[in-house]
């Protein structure tokens, strides 16, 4: 369907002139490449033992007049290192191995390429354009299957690169003319099911109602709307972006394990969780909810902006680029709020890592390359921006195989009052940072909904890979512009990209935007794409006339690139044109608040509970439980992350002497920042519980990240988090009751640990194939830690020192480590606690007042679990006697009760110890030293560490080497 | 005795030049970070500053290898400032990817304009790793500077993927002995505290964390001036910044040294 007039509108504007001249390729090979070794480990994962060697070729083409010694001195001066590569020109090397070849797409970031043609104007070498590839020479006796296996599976991701065996012919960007067409899109007249189909095949993730809306205020205006103004709808009115199920009036029929039912009306999950927070409003609080990130006070200079953000969807199609972008857009949305990103945290679930190609779905990539690939992406995005990564949690499950987790978070630090949130008329509207592709269209409403095979196919442009370089550039000018006061409002251009950003931005005032002046990546750009296109590191600020041209030479000081997009008019709508075509005309009061609000029906059924017989308990159940997944050493994911930038970290992953034991929680001191005030990152998740209650889910997250934040030395009296659920798609039934339980829980953990929720996020629709993944909240937590000096880890205790026990057990293991790993089929959770804060303020005492040598939360594998880590992370043997609580011996060593917390504290201040933790804290044994883990059973009625003299009440006898060895040994490989 | 003047330089992807600078600071000197378009465009000058410090970071996101975009700048537009610093014997650092940028500059261990037989390349394990090492200034080090630090034992982390030192044969590295340009070696107890009497890590992961030739952490040239390793003790000049065991063993020795050449 052509817009009236089309001959007029429909300008098509030739493709810029291209470079004449000869294409030359480059090979270039460091034989002595460590990756070569990484794919023959892999590939013998993956099945193909039949591959011996394998070679690995940087391809460059490049195009341009280059005499020979200019291409000469390219090789010599940027592309060649002597001392480790070989290259040759217009001949690739072959030693008689398969050759497969791997070329990013089109439009895909190019950053090798894109560099290369700067250095050849920096060496005044004709201007030259370049296409990269990679090429696999693989030998040994290979099937076709092989190597379609290897490629598909380890070499090439066909949502970002194309493959092929053999030379592949480059293609170079920019191939394409551009396009200004605006097509109108008829909808008066279409029956609700013509409607629904219209919503599926554009994905516009509408339902009926929503296009019904859509549908009769275009009547009204008496004309159809434009593919632009459509898609701007669609991703404004997005689950992503306007969180329809949590704005929704919901009706949730609750049934008990006694068979009581009681059905209860929730007018919105979201206003739920902000009214808590208004309700405790304490004096710290900066901004909570209306931002891109939550803010509270830090000292009375600074403040702290923190978020959390998932991205799911893509890491499932392309784990690198998804994680990478994820990253990306956390650090954006905490410099939307002009703060200074300082540090980042990550919670990853995945499927098994030793999943049977057998169980693997079609269309679904393996876990372990999901891992490899998120973690790769994590870290290759936190390192190079500088940013450490100091906070986070791995979980595995088979709900996850299809549907990974990424939770990305991000810090910042900004000075308080600095934080403009007012644009005038007559401001203009400015874009910084990188330019626009056809990258990330229909992200937001790709992630609002569910996913199956044929996905990558129709949303394969939804995955992006980041430009952190880039992004880093905007760090640095939006504090230099922010400092100097150069504008008044800002945000982070994600989802939506410029449709919901700028949509956003001029909410009250109205916009008039024209996309002729955006920079394209490429031509070839339809007005509608240039306008949704998430394509990444771009930031919008309101920025005064009379500021632009400082503005310009800051971004041009800085290698950032600037446009101004246009103004903010009074108009109360939203105008967008390119040059002289209109693309977008509708009142902002349509766009905001035309979506019709929903009415959904939730239902959740608590279990009857089971009957658990729990077996023997010796060492090698808590050796098995040590070498969990979940709980053995995450050392290979985490070192890749830099942890150290910025030097301020106090606390980090790792502990101990040997630097390996885990930590419960992340200390950083702000660079910049004075006096001995730090901040504490922790973080609470547990959907084992969920599955059982997801209301006690929401409770004991939290318990667990306050538990984490208390036992480094934070204050629990100053805690502020943020919630993240990742959930199946919310309109079947059994999904949304759930996700209403855990926001009661949420509600009431809140006012029971007097923590104010300050930013959230939902990541609905998380399902494969109808399969919904386990629902899974995760807990943020944000804390501060009155003295640094003070602030202690799991392995800071000495011979001799008392061990005290905080907390009492529970009796039921549902939702525990134990209960999986042994088949126990335990569905009865642990109660949450009533008061919990008492205890932690008592803990926090003792901790402040430098009584507390080391400290470790109990959480997978209860207090059994805890002792073992912190002596192998001390490297230091222990003994104690395990307070019955009325429970067996196994249960009352590996069940996860909330509030308990392993302490240790020199004899000399046992007094002064036991004086602060009161009734809260038991003395159960010592640290002997030496290289025994020791847990025994009370003899006969007292549970004093006295009593501990005979041995047939032990319990469990491991050594540390053990220890060790199931910690470290079952460690990711 | 006024603070000197210390250059830090910041290209695209630049990011430890904060610590850096705190570093400098402590030891006594005056920072300044300055964006490379200024040196370009010569609003700032390179040799109005009595130092230069080049820091960690990506610059230009390592692309074409880790630092080898700004080494082709350095090359390009600022050889003779250069030269003229170290003729001057205004010293010059480069920590990390700013060692990096001195060694694919043809600096490290030069001289600038012979043909490069020692580089920076991916770590032995083929991935970034971040862990606190402990190194030594060795003392057979020829850089009349970093003498005032010679035999100084320093724990600080490592943060990198393209760390390793490989040189082109077994001449090459005997030659680099010979002429006392090796400026740090990784010690063997690696994250332990520090006996008085390191051991050098004899190659063994994860003490020599990247596989380097002969646990070379860092270079000078042949004049001394020029001085670059790869770990961080920008990241350990305050005792708290430590992770465990006793204090001390920071790096304000060696930028001590830095700012005292510099006056």
């Amino acid at each position: 369907m052509r817009a009236e007039g089309a001959d007029g509108y429909n300008a098509i504007v030739p493709a810029p002139s291209r470079l004449r001249g000869m294409v030359v390729r480059i090979d270039v090979t460091a034989p002595d490449d460590p990756a070569a070794r990484q794919i023959l480990d892999s590939a013998l994962l993956l099945g193909v033992d039949r591959l011996v060697g394998c070679t690995i070729t940087r391809v460059h083409h490049v195009r341009g007049d280059l005499s020979e010694s200019d291409l000469a001195r390219l090789c010599a001066e940027v592309l060649v290192d002597p001392v480790v590569d070989v290259h040759t020109i217009d001949a690739p090397a072959s030693a008689g191995g398969r050759v497969v070849e791997v070329a990013p797409m089109p439009g895909v970031t190019d950053g090798d390429a894109r560099e290369l043609e700067r250095a050849a104007s920096q060496l005044g070498l004709p201007s030259i354009e370049v296409a990269t590839a990679r090429r696999y020479e693989l030998h040994g006796a290979l099937s076709d299957a092989d190597v379609a296996r290897l490629t598909r599976r380890l070499l090439a991701n066909d949502t970002i690169e194309h493959a092929h065996e053999g030379e592949m012919d480059p293609e170079f960007a920019a191939a394409t003319a551009a396009d200004v067409r605006v097509d109108l899109v008829e909808l008066d007249g279409l029956s609700d099911d013509a409607l629904a189909q219209m919503s599926r095949e554009r994905v516009l993730s509408l339902d009926v109602n929503e296009m019904r809306a859509i549908q009769a205020h275009f009547v009204a205006e008496g004309r159809w709307p434009t593919d632009a103004e459509l898609e701007t709808l669609a991703q404004t009115w997005s689950e992503h972006c306007v969180h329809k199920t949590f704005r929704a009036k919901i009706e949730l029929t609750h049934k008990a394990a006694d068979g009581t039912v009681t059905v209860s009306t929730h007018d919105g999950l979201l206003p739920a969780l902000r009214e808590v927070t208004e309700e405790l409003d304490p004096w710290w609080l900066r901004s909570a909810f209306v931002d891109d990130a939550g803010i509270i006070a830090f000292d009375d200079t600074f403040d702290l902006a923190f978020k959390v953000e998932t991205h799911n969807h893509p890491s499932a199609l392309e784990p690198f680029g998804g994680a990478n972008t994820g990253v990306g857009g956390v650090v954006r949305d905490v410099i939307g709020v002009s703060a200074r990103p300082i540090a980042c945290t990550d919670v990853l679930c995945f499927g098994p890592p030793d999943l049977p190609d057998s169980e693997l779905p079609t269309g679904v990539l393996h876990p372990r390359r999901i891992r490899e690939g998120v973690v790769s992406g994590v870290g290759d995005y936190g390192n190079k921006l500088g940013l450490p990564t100091v906070n986070g949690a791995v979980l595995y499950d088979k709900g996850y195989t299809a549907n990974p987790l990424v939770y990305c978070g991000a810090l910042g630090l900004l000075p308080h009052g600095m934080h403009p949130t007012e644009a005038h008329v007559g401001d203009r509207i400015i874009s910084i940072g990188g330019r626009v592709g056809r990258d990330g269209i229909h992200g937001a409403t790709f992630s609002s909904a569910g996913m199956d095979a044929s996905t990558v196919d129709s949303v394969g442009s939804a995955v992006q890979i980041g430009d952190p370089i880039t992004e880093k550039g905007l760090i640095e000018v939006i504090e230099l512009a922010r400092d100097a006061k150069l504008y008044t409002a800002i945000t982070d251009c994600g989802a939506g990209g410029f449709s919901s950003s700028v949509g956003e931005m001029g909410e009250d005032l109205g916009v008039d935007v024209d996309l002729a002046t955006v920079p394209l990546k490429y031509p070839g750009l339809q007005p509608w794409e240039i306008w949704l296109s998430e394509a990444q590191e771009r930031i919008v600020i309101a920025v005064p006339p009379a500021n632009m041209a400082e503005l310009q030479s800051l971004c041009d000081a800085w290698d950032v690139e600037l446009t101004d997009l246009g103004t903010f008019t009074g108009s109360e709508r939203l105008v967008v044109h390119h040059g002289e075509t209109p693309v977008v005309d509708i009142p902002m009061s349509f766009l905001h608040n035309g979506l019709p609000r929903r009415e959904m029906t939730g239902a959740w059924a608590d279990p009857v509970p089971t009957q658990v017989t729990t077996p023997e308990v010796d060492a090698s159940v808590i050796l098995e439980l040590l070498a969990h997944p979940e709980v053995a050493s995450k050392e290979d994911i985490v070192r890749r992350y830099d942890h150290e930038v910025r030097g301020g970290t106090v606390v980090r992953p790792f502990v101990g002497p040997e630097a390996d034991g885990p930590a419960d929680a992340a200390v950083l001191k702000p660079l910049g920042t004075d006096g001995t005030l730090a901040v504490v990152l922790s973080n609470g998740i547990n959907p084992r519980i969920g599955r059982h209650d997801p209301w006690a889910m929401a409770l004991h997250a939290m318990d667990e990240a306050v538990r984490n934040l208390v036992a480094v030395g934070g204050d629990p009296d100053r805690v502020a988090v943020l919630d993240n659920f990742c959930w199946g798609d919310p309109t079947k039934s059994d999904r949304l009751g759930s996700l209403v339980r855990a926001v009661q829980g949420c509600t009431d953990g809140a006012r029971r640990y007097r923590m104010p929720f300050i930013s959230g996020k939902d990541s609905l629709f998380n399902e494969f194939d109808g399969e919904a993944i386990p629902s899974t909240l995760l807990i943020s937590a944000l804390g501060l830690v009155p003295d640094l000096g003070r602030a202690i880890d799991s392995a800071g205790m000495q011979p001799d020192d008392d061990i005290w026990l905080v907390g009492q057990g529970s009796a039921h293991l549902g939702g525990s480590l134990a209960s999986d790993v042994f088949d126990l089929c335990a569905n009865t959770v642990p109660l949450p606690l009533d008061d919990p804060l008492p205890r932690y303020q008592a803990i926090h005492t003792a901790i402040a007042a430098g009584l507390i040598t080391a400290a470790h939360d109990s959480s997978d594998g209860g207090i059994a679990v805890a002792l073992a880590e912190m002596a192998l992370a001390a490297r230091l043997g222990l003994c104690v006697v395990v307070p019955a609580d009325g429970l067996d011996p196994f249960t009352s060593l590996v069940n996860e009760g909330p509030g308990r917390l392993v302490l240790t504290g020199s004899p000399g201040n046992r007094g002064a110890i036991a004086a602060a933790l009161g009734d809260f804290g038991r003395r159960i044994g010592e640290v002997t030293g030496g290289d025994r883990i020791v847990m025994a059973a009370p003899s006969g009625a007292s549970g004093d560490a006295e009593s501990l003299d005979s041995r047939e009440l032990v319990l469990v006898e491991l050594t540390i080497d053990q220890a060790v060895e199931a910690f470290t040994g079952g460690a990711v490989e | 005795m006024s603070a000197p003047p210390i250059l830090i330089p910041h290209a695209s992807g630049t990011n430890r030049d904060g610590e850096a600078a705190q570093a400098i600071r402590l030891a006594g000197g005056s920072p300044r970070i300055v964006h490379v378009n200024e040196l370009r465009d010569g609003s700032v000058r390179i040799g109005d500053h009595a130092a230069i410090l080049l820091p960690g970071g990506f610059s230009y996101g390592d692309a074409l290898g880790a630092g080898g975009r700004l080494a082709l700048e350095l090359r390009s537009w600022f050889a003779d400032e250069l030269a003229e610093a170290v003729s001057a014997e205004r010293p010059i650092l480069g920590i990390c990817n700013g060692f990096q940028v001195l060694v694919k500059s043809g600096l490290l261990p030069g001289p600038l304009g012979s043909p490069r037989d020692v580089t920076l390349t991916e770590n032995r394990a083929g991935r970034f790793e971040c862990r606190w090492v402990t190194i030594r200034v060795e003392t057979s080090c020829r850089s009349g500077w970093l003498g005032a630090a010679g035999g100084v034992t320093i724990r600080c982390p490592v943060a990198h993927g393209e760390g390793r030192i490989a040189v082109a044969g077994e001449s090459v590295s005997r030659q680099i002995e010979a002429d006392g340009l090796v400026a740090f070696r990784y010690m063997a107890d690696g994250p332990r505290p520090t006996s008085d009497d390191p051991v050098s890590a004899a190659g063994v992961y994860p003490a020599n964390p990247n596989g380097s030739v002969a646990d070379i952490a860092g270079l000078c040239d042949q004049t001394g001036t020029v001085v670059g390793l790869m770990p961080h003790p920008e990241d350990h000049v305050i005792d708290w910044q430590r992770p465990s065991g006793p204090v001390g063993n920071t790096g304000r020795p060696l930028f001590e040294a830095f700012i005292a050449a510099a006056q």
